[in-house]
């Protein structure tokens, strides 16, 4: 267990940020995180530990009772960054056609149509939906669905990108094409990706650095770094791949099991 | 047969079953047309009063429409502003409420005293139909996806773009739900109007004919003009049926077929 070095900038850092709801629910206690630009994190923790609730804070789309966020460059910072979110579920607009829903971030900043539709069907193609530009959501099967929210969230092309549990709803061989393509998308466009996850095997697979949060109220338990010799077609098989996830289950499991005192 | 012709081919299989069923009664009981007039003299009085008749359901589709029409943009622009000022929401919800739970019946005679009658009419008409199209409208600007609002704040939308771009094509199913009823009751509170106008003896509309042929016995008259009420208020009701699934065709659940 090793951690990350830090080398890059931070483009976003959560210092000592709670979260207690109108309900009394103490969702985050005391959360500090940072993410680098340019990395992929994955923040892994068990169900209703606070992930969606800290990635939403981050965006700023809630509030944190306690503690704070800062953006490099503050809050204007945060906007020129430009952020992209992929929610759990595909989140589309179903009265309008997939090139529209790709569209809509690009209308809200003002583009126009015609400025924008090479880029609509530039990240159609790359997420490989070009042919369904005119279909509508309902047309479309649960992994295409979130192909096109995630195209939404690329078509700005965002420096920042976060994700929560994309693809936790869909079959293993869409979800292991996803994850494919997104690593590759990573690479290309050097975002830098938080993912929220609760799947250990999806965050080994895709993340460079792992946050392993505790149960509810979530706090950070411990980072991994997670570094092998190559990502090639056989990382998945590997023994080297075998043995990252069981050192990432193995702190989770501590992880669940430590019940600090809040 | 397929679903679509049993569809149509029970109900009218129901309807030639009482038509039969009431000739037979009246022939058999050998009733004068004052009491119950068969269905022979129903349709030619129909055709030999048709210019009359006409005349005035014109009238009262005139009044329906103008009311309908009214209906819709105060339904809609009610629960768009309730939707943008909570305040404006918690001050004149309650009297929309009152409004619609008040008897319409009740409110048209006192409407008359102070309104002249096309417009007495015509309120009448607006207020039965437009609590429908408000309710319904109001409940879809709420039912918005959180996380699409959250999307468009993230984007940094102003309020005239999430209401023109998230909310108000979010809340068309059930705004096309709400009109789809309010169609049909601006036809009713069109009628109770004219129907309490009759009574102070002045008036044009179909409800209007219908009542003062009661008064002066003209009963095949009456069932006529009933009949050509109850056929108008059916076409309003398929017409804007088909016309709300022509708008939701391609995306909502209620309007599509499922292809399986
Ligand atoms: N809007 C809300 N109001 C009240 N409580 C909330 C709200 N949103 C979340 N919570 C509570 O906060 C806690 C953390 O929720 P959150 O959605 O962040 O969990 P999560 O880690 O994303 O879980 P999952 O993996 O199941 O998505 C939960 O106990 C939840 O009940
Ligand atoms: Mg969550």
């Amino acid at each position: 267990m090793s951690v990350s070095p830090a080398s890059q900038e931070p483009i976003v850092t959560l210092r000592g940020v709670g979260k207690t709801f109108g309900s009394g629910t103490v969702a985050l206690d005391h959360l500090d995180l940072s993410v680098k630009g340019g990395e992929f994190l994955a923040v892994l923790g068990p169900s209703g530990c606070g992930k969606s609730t800290a990635l939403r804070i981050m965006a700023g789309l809630a509030e944190p009772s306690r503690g704070t966020v800062a953006w490099a460059g503050g809050d204007d910072g945060r906007r020129a960054h430009g952020i992209g979110f992929v929610f759990q579920e595909p989140t589309l607009m179903p009265w309008a056609t997939v090139a529209a829903n790709v569209y809509l971030p690009l209308k809200l900043a003002g583009t126009g149509w015609d400025a924008a539709a090479p880029r609509v069907s530039e990240t159609l193609a790359r997420v490989g939906l070009s042919e369904f530009a005119n279909a509508y959501p309902r047309e479309l099967s649960g992994g295409m669905k979130m192909r096109v929210s995630i195209a939404r969230a690329l078509v700005t092309a965002p420096r920042v990108l976060l994700m929560d549990e994309p693809f936790a709803a869909l079959d293993e061989i869409t979800r292991f094409k996803l994850n494919d393509d997104l690593r590759t998308l990573w690479r290309e466009l050097g975002t830098t990706i938080v993912f929220v996850t609760h799947s250990v095997f999806e965050s080994v697979y895709l993340a460079e650095r792992i946050v392993v949060m505790t149960q509810r109220p979530g706090r950070v338990f411990t980072e991994l770094a997670i570094d092998p010799a190559g990502r090639d077609a056989g990382f998945r098989t590997s023994a080297e791949y075998a043995s990252l996830c069981r050192m990432t289950s193995d702190a989770l499991s501590q992880a669940m099991n430590a019940r600090t005192a809040a | 047969m397929s679903e679509r012709a049993i569809r149509i081919a029970l109900p009218l299989a129901v309807l030639a079953l009482g038509v039969l069923a009431w000739d037979v009664v009246v022939r058999i009981n050998e009733m004068p047309p004052y009491i119950l007039p068969g269905p022979e003299l129903v349709l030619t009085t129909l055709i030999d009063d048709w210019p009359v008749l006409w005349r005035s359901l014109l009238a009262t589709l005139t009044t329906t429409l103008e009311g309908f029409a009214l209906a819709m943009a105060g339904g809609v622009g009610l629960a768009v502003l309730f939707n943008q000022s909570r305040w404006i929401e918690l001050s004149l919800y309650p009297y929309a409420i009152i409004l619609q739970v008040t008897p319409v019946v009740a409110i048209a005679p006192l409407l008359l005293i102070y309104l002249s009658q096309e417009a007495a009419v015509l309120a009448c008409a607006w207020i039965v139909a437009f609590f429908p199209v408000l309710a319904n409208t109001t409940l879809g600007l709420k039912s918005v996806d959180h996380n699409l609002t959250d999307l468009f704040r993230l984007y940094g939308a102003s309020r005239a773009r999430v209401l023109w771009e998230l909310k108000l094509p979010a809340a068309l199913p059930s705004m096309l739900a709400g009109i789809r009823i309010a169609g049909g009751l601006s036809l009713v509170g069109a009628v109770v109007a004219e129907i309490a106008a009759g009574a102070s003896g002045a008036g044009s509309g179909l409800a209007y004919r219908i009542a003062e042929s009661g008064y002066r016995l003209m009963i095949p008259r009456m069932f006529a003009g009933l009949l050509l009420l109850s056929v108008t208020g059916i076409a309003i009701f398929f017409l804007l049926s088909w016309l709300s699934d022509l708008a939701l065709r391609r995306w909502h659940e209620s309007a599509v077929t499922r292809e399986t």
